[in-house]
């Protein structure tokens, strides 16, 4: 299909604009995340991260700093967000909903709300 | 492009993992690194006021305006706690002054009454005109007080109120829980679906149980449903048979639950079955979208408003996007945690449109807890995403509370549900 060529040419260039920018703009958490990142690893930011990661705050509050008696993700490692989630999801730790909501990540989203919780508390 | 795509292509692109790309698809004001970034967001409930928050939170550069008439917010969730005694008015009022001062958004108390989208302007109730470069409207629901005969906005106001909308509605239906004499007949109208909180009626009646078990034992509690299945109904039945036996009948539409008429007057409704006679009555109607969304152009036949999941941008206008009960959310319940959940997901779509980028496709979420009875809560949970055909709930993720659960189980849920009104209240307006 021609427009799924012509598509696939937006993309790539606004990839390249996007990495170009990055550094001078965007103050959004996920692109200032990005920006740190750009410095050292991959020059990718998580926009995927973010989305998937915001919804966790009605619970766990804003940041994942809880006001009452649901656990606080903030400031936990990332090492340690990877696992309890995977453990929901694989039932190996008892939950009354998170195994619920875990199975509806795959492994990699879920290291990816890891990585957007542990990394905030880094910034933060 | 928007118009030789269809909306399934669109779809099937998105899940390609190239697509979105194409920003055409995306509205009118998809001028990439827009120097002017004004958003103005109409109704500061759970939708907007979060939405309004997160769009400040992900990039300060945006301006945005909110507008709500209400100085004080009075929750839905946790108003049948209310009901029951166990919380106060107080307990569910939020202010927007947080909102104002920390987030630095612009609350202006008033009434949005015209949309102006080619202009991209909206008009106030004092006459005031705001233009907008994208436009969140968040105005919840309206009902459908003609459905029933005899009901209207003012018999809902003075005799026979819905509560479905928390304050003044909600004081008054606590106020005749407390004037009613022991062995009064409670009546509740459970609408048809679509409608806000599905469990939300059943959670109503458990906790006026509650307050009659304790105040006023004789009195009964009778559902006229309209519809003949209900929200997490084994589970309230299970709980019901526990702690209120005897006092709760349910009664399904095919068995004369579905409510034709009332008389005010008289304090009658009417089934096909004949005509009853009850102490306190509380009519649930039928709902729509918030009347803004329905004047303006945004709601199709369903009454409701379609949207492009991603965005949650109006597939009737661009530019517009609609959020919460008032939209067409595939697989979503109408619920204060499903409309936080799309306000984040538009914002964070607005945020990266301004940048000339496409948005991430969407991850949205749910969760309902219903309190049965002090210490015992159950919920209903949910994940979705987008498919071909919309937003679905991802197979094998959420669901219910185990019908066989633990007396602690059910204890730690109901200390969930407060930690989560606790921590979506601050979320949203905190
Ligand atoms: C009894 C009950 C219990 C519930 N319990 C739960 C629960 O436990 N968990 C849960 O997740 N959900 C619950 N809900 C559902 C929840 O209340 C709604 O789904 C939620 O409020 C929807 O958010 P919204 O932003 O779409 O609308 P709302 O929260 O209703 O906000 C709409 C706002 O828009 C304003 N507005 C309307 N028109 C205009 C206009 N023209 N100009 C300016 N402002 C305007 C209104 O004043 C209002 O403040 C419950 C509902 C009920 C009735």
């Amino acid at each position: 299909m021609v427009v799924n060529k012509k598509i696939r040419l937006i993309a790539s260039a606004l990839c390249l604009t996007a990495i170009a920018a990055v550094s001078t703009m965007l103050p959004s958490d996920c692109n200032a995340k990005a920006t740190k990142k750009a410095v050292t690893k991959q020059a990718e930011c998580s926009p995927r991260g973010e989305i998937l990661s915001l919804s966790c705050a009605s619970c766990h509050g804003t940041d994942g700093k809880s006001a009452g008696i649901i656990p606080s993700i903030n400031g936990r490692s990332v090492e340690y967000l990877e696992t309890a989630l995977k453990d929901f999801k694989a039932g190996a730790r008892p939950s009354t909903v998170m195994a619920r909501h875990t199975k509806g990540y795959t492994d990699e989203e879920l290291r990816l709300i890891a990585e957007y919780f542990g990394t905030l508390s880094n910034n933060k | 492009m928007s118009n030789t795509l269809s909306r399934r292509d669109f779809n099937k692109l998105l899940l390609s993992g190239v697509a979105g790309s194409a920003l055409g698809l995306f509205g009118r004001s998809n001028n990439a690194f827009a120097s002017s970034k004004r958003v103005v967001v109409i109704g500061g409930g759970f939708g907007g006021a979060a939405a309004a928050k997160y769009l400040r939170k992900l990039d300060p550069s945006i301006k945005v305006t909110l507008v709500e008439p209400k100085a004080v917010f009075y929750t839905c969730p946790f108003s049948n706690w209310v009901l029951g005694g166990l919380k106060t008015m107080q307990d569910i009022a939020h202010n927007y002054e947080v909102l104002q001062n920390k987030y630095q958004v612009t609350v202006v108390a008033d009434v949005a009454t015209a949309l102006d989208v080619n202009k991209n302007q909206v008009t106030l109730k004092s006459g005031k005109v705001l233009g907008y470069d994208r436009l969140i409207v968040a105005p919840g629901i309206d009902f459908k007080y003609d459905a029933i005969e005899g009901y209207s906005e003012s018999v809902a106001n003075s005799v026979m109120p819905h509560a479905w909308q928390a304050g003044a509605q909600t004081t008054l239906l606590h106020k005749q829980l407390l004037d009613m004499k022991d062995g009064g007949k409670v009546f509740i109208a459970a609408p048809a679906n679509p409608f806000r909180c599905p469990p939300g009626p059943y959670e109503r009646v458990s906790m006026i149980a509650h307050y009659l078990k304790e105040k006023k034992p004789l009195s009964k509690i009778v559902i006229f449903d309209a519809k003949d299945s209900f929200s997490k109904q084994g589970l309230f039945k299970k709980g019901w048979e526990r702690f209120y036996p005897g006092m709760i009948e349910w009664r399904a539409a095919s068995m004369g639950g579905k409510i034709t008429k009332v008389d005010a007057a008289t304090m009658m409704v009417t089934t096909e079955f004949g005509a009853e006679k009850g102490d306190v009555i509380n009519i649930i109607p039928a709902q729509k979208a918030g009347k803004i969304a329905v004047d303006a152009g945004l709601t199709d036949g369903t009454g409701w408003c379609p949207i492009n999941p991603v965005s949650f941008e109006s597939t009737l206008h661009p530019g517009v996007h609609v959020i919460g009960d008032a939209t067409i959310a595939g697989a979503m319940p109408k619920s204060g945690f499903a409309a936080s959940s799309q306000g984040k997901v538009a914002a964070a779509a607005i945020v990266r449109l301004f940048q000339g980028k496409v948005p991430a496709p969407p991850s949205l979420v749910n969760t309902c807890y219903s309190l049965l009875a002090p210490n015992y809560a159950i919920s209903v949970a949910g994940v979705y995403k987008l498919a071909v055909g919309g937003i679905v709930e991802i197979k094998g993720s959420g669901g219910l509370t185990p019908i066989d659960a633990s007396d602690d189980h059910l204890h730690q849920e109901a200390m969930f549900a407060e930690g989560w009104y606790q921590n979506i209240s601050l979320d949203t307006w905190g």
